[in-house]
């Protein structure tokens, strides 16, 4: 009957300090009952990857708003795969035109939740995927 | 006994929580406290303006938010704004800039120039303003972790063009505790963060005193999930902490608080932002007067830049924006403010373009040439509602920053994550109040036109990785220029200083004037202070 929880590693890359988006879904996601680890701003791609694997992540999700998130996951994809994190869930939310969503998703981000995503829409997607 | 005409009505509250009647009389204004905190306009308590005159004399200064790429890009697009008619600039600079690192940086991999220019040294700040007058123009810089760098590149460059630093106007954001609530550009720890804020302040105080040196920011804790009242009170109890610092170091307040000015958020609705503002200046002006026994009526007006409203835009139907950014000018200008900056409509998923900014200016223009804002003060004073509400939420704004005070105080709380905790679980019960329609939002939770909505070909601003390279091109012909020996010579006196505990300000403006970077200036400051670490609360 026990299933374990949902564990998400929730990061801010990069330089991007607005993280009011980013809390917000950390607190959507507790309340989904997912034990979520914010890594907070300032995030390198080295760091995230380092975190994610040591607390485990079933998912590994990134909120970016200023536009650097290509250059972003162009680094971390192969750091998540030296890491033995490929076979994880890895979602990306925030300012994400729709024109980089297909790299985006050749990147291996395959959940993509862009400003205006609802907050049910993301966990429900989480938990379809995870369990 | 007052007769409720009402009963029945489900009860409605604004935002600051405050319960709003269907009529407001004299007996509601009596109640509530009377006209006694309103006065004249340029009269204490400044209620209804800082001003005598306000707007018939000089309308408000108009400084849309604008830097992107690199130093000569931004120049380009502050002459375009200058002449359609805009009469201050306000300038953003890219993410590597604001965390005080250089462009050749590792962390600054994918950010340089991209939300807004880059600076490394002095000769990029010469190249940003060249040929502008910075006489006719203030320019307002919105730098916070590295506001002290930079301002000292600021100065040092207009005194090179030959103008008085001590006759010299502007404005540096500078607000370090706000960034620790929301925004997120600190670099070091809360305690010598307030130390540098203090410099700053002191410093301009003796040698540019006419330059503010501190912008204090409600906006950004508003957009962080606090409320409009919590927005102006956080902002005071900030305000105060740099004022307590700067007093302990022996400086008379009236010698500087004429300087502090702040910068505020509209969105939502309009009675309870323009009551916002009118409170807020009666109760700044209390403050400083009762508690700071402030003498010089400048040093007691709650000076102040309101508009943007990043946080009412919709990325849904984003030709909204234009409307709501109108309806922000407009509350604005009923509130007074002496300078006004507006989102853009495209700002809710791109950097503006100039198409966008220029429609933002026309708004405000719109203001001042055909509506008759600028023709007679306060044009809301005397409304029974304005004023009740007014009064209203005065009382709950030093409710809040009582509870504050009882609690450790700001800069306690700021440290130990609380008041970020508290306004981002606010901003969760937002969120989750617009996706339930509780809290109704066009666009998003009613008047949806999914099916009416052609696939709208967006434009975004072009981020060229070819610029990054340039800036760090030109960084390092920079490098290869300059007097080594002075470089480092002025690198370590930042250190040395910052050890002394001196006031930094002397220092860094020796170094900028050497040409060190940003980085090389903050890495020698980090030496003696360390880095910030985020307390992660929720």
């Amino acid at each position: 009957m026990s299933h374990k929880r949902i564990r998400v590693v929730l990061a801010k890359p990069g330089l991007d300090g607005h993280d009011q988006g980013a809390k917000v879904v950390v607190r959507a996601m507790r309340d989904a009952g997912f034990e979520v680890i914010y890594t907070g701003l300032r995030q390198t791609p080295e760091q995230v990857a380092r975190i994610a694997l040591e607390e485990d992540a079933d998912v590994i999700a990134l909120s970016s708003m200023v536009g650097a998130h290509l250059s972003f996951c162009r680094r971390l994809k192969p750091l998540l795969e030296e890491a033995g994190l490929a076979d994880k869930l890895w979602v990306i939310g925030g300012n994400l035109p729709a024109q980089d969503h297909a790299e985006l998703r050749a990147l291996g981000f395959e959940g993509i939740f862009p400003t205006s995503s609802r907050l049910d829409a993301i966990c429900d997607y989480i938990k379809a995927k995870v369990q | 006994m007052k007769r409720d005409p009402t009963p029945d009505l489900p009860p409605r509250l604004n935002e600051s929580g405050l319960a709003i009647q269907p009529l407001y009389t004299a007996e509601d204004l009596e109640a509530s406290g009377g006209l006694a905190m309103l006065g004249r306009p340029g009269e204490y308590p400044f209620t209804r303006g800082i001003h005598a005159l306000m707007y018939r004399k000089q309308p408000w200064t108009m400084r849309q938010y604008t830097g992107f790429g690199n130093a000569a890009d931004t120049n380009a697009r502050f002459k375009y704004l200058i002449a359609n008619g805009q009469t201050g600039l306000n300038v953003a600079f890219d993410l590597p800039t604001q965390c005080g690192l250089d462009s050749d940086d590792p962390q600054s991999e994918g950010e340089v120039g991209r939300v807004g220019m880059a600076i490394d040294t002095l000769r990029d700040v010469e190249i940003a303003f060249d040929g502008i007058d910075l006489e006719k123009i203030t320019v307002s810089l919105t730098i916070n972790g590295a506001a002290a760098i930079m301002i000292a590149m600021y100065l040092a460059m207009a005194e090179k063009r030959g103008y008085d630093v001590r006759k010299l106007r502007g404005t540096a954001q500078n607000d370090i505790l706000k960034e620790f609530i929301g925004r997120g550009t600190w670099i070091f720890p809360v305690e010598p963060s307030m130390r540098l804020v203090g410099d700053t302040i002191e410093y301009c105080a003796k040698h540019a005193p006419k330059y503010s040196p501190v912008s204090v920011c409600g906006y950004h804790i508003r957009e962080s999930g606090a409320t409009p009242t919590q927005e102006m009170a956080y902002a005071f109890c900030i305000a105060k902490a740099y004022a307590d610092e700067v007093i302990r170091r022996g400086l008379p307040v009236d010698e500087f608080a004429g300087r502090l000015s702040y910068n505020f958020n509209i969105f939502g609705n309009i009675f309870e932002q323009v009551a916002k503002f009118r409170a807020g200046r009666g109760l700044w002006a209390k403050i400083m007067k009762e508690q700071y026994g402030a003498t010089q009526p400048g040093s007691m007006w709650l000076r102040m830049i309101a508009g943007g409203g990043g946080g009412g835009l919709t990325a849904e139907q984003p030709e909204n924006n234009i409307v709501r950014g109108a309806y922000y000018a407009l509350i604005s200008a009923l509130s007074g403010a002496q300078t006004m900056a507006l989102c853009c409509f495209d700002e809710a998923y791109t950097i503006p373009s100039e198409y966008a900014q220029r429609l933002s200016l026309r708004t405000m223009q719109l203001l001042i040439e055909e509506m008759g804002l600028t023709d007679t003060a306060d044009p809301l004073g005397g409304s029974f509602y304005v004023e009740t509400l007014t009064n209203r939420m005065r009382d709950e704004m030093e409710r809040i920053m009582a509870e504050v005070d009882a609690d450790g105080g700001i800069v306690r709380q700021v440290a130990e994550g609380r008041v970020q905790s508290q306004v981002s679980a606010q901003a969760y019960r937002r969120q989750r109040d617009i996706e339930s329609g509780a809290l109704r939002k066009v666009g998003i939770n009613c008047y949806r036109s999914d099916e009416a909505e052609p696939e709208r070909a967006v434009e975004f601003h072009p981020y060229n990785e070819a610029d990054a390279r340039a800036q760090i091109a030109a960084f390092a012909r920079v490098r290869a220029g300059r007097d080594a020996a002075a470089v480092a010579q002025a690198l370590a006196r930042v250190s040395a200083d910052a050890r002394a505990g001196a006031n930094l300000m002397p220092a860094v403006v020796e170094a900028v004037k050497a040409y060190a970077s940003v980085g090389e200036i903050t890495q020698e400051m980090v030496k003696v202070f360390g880095r910030y670490r985020e307390p992660v609360r929720f």
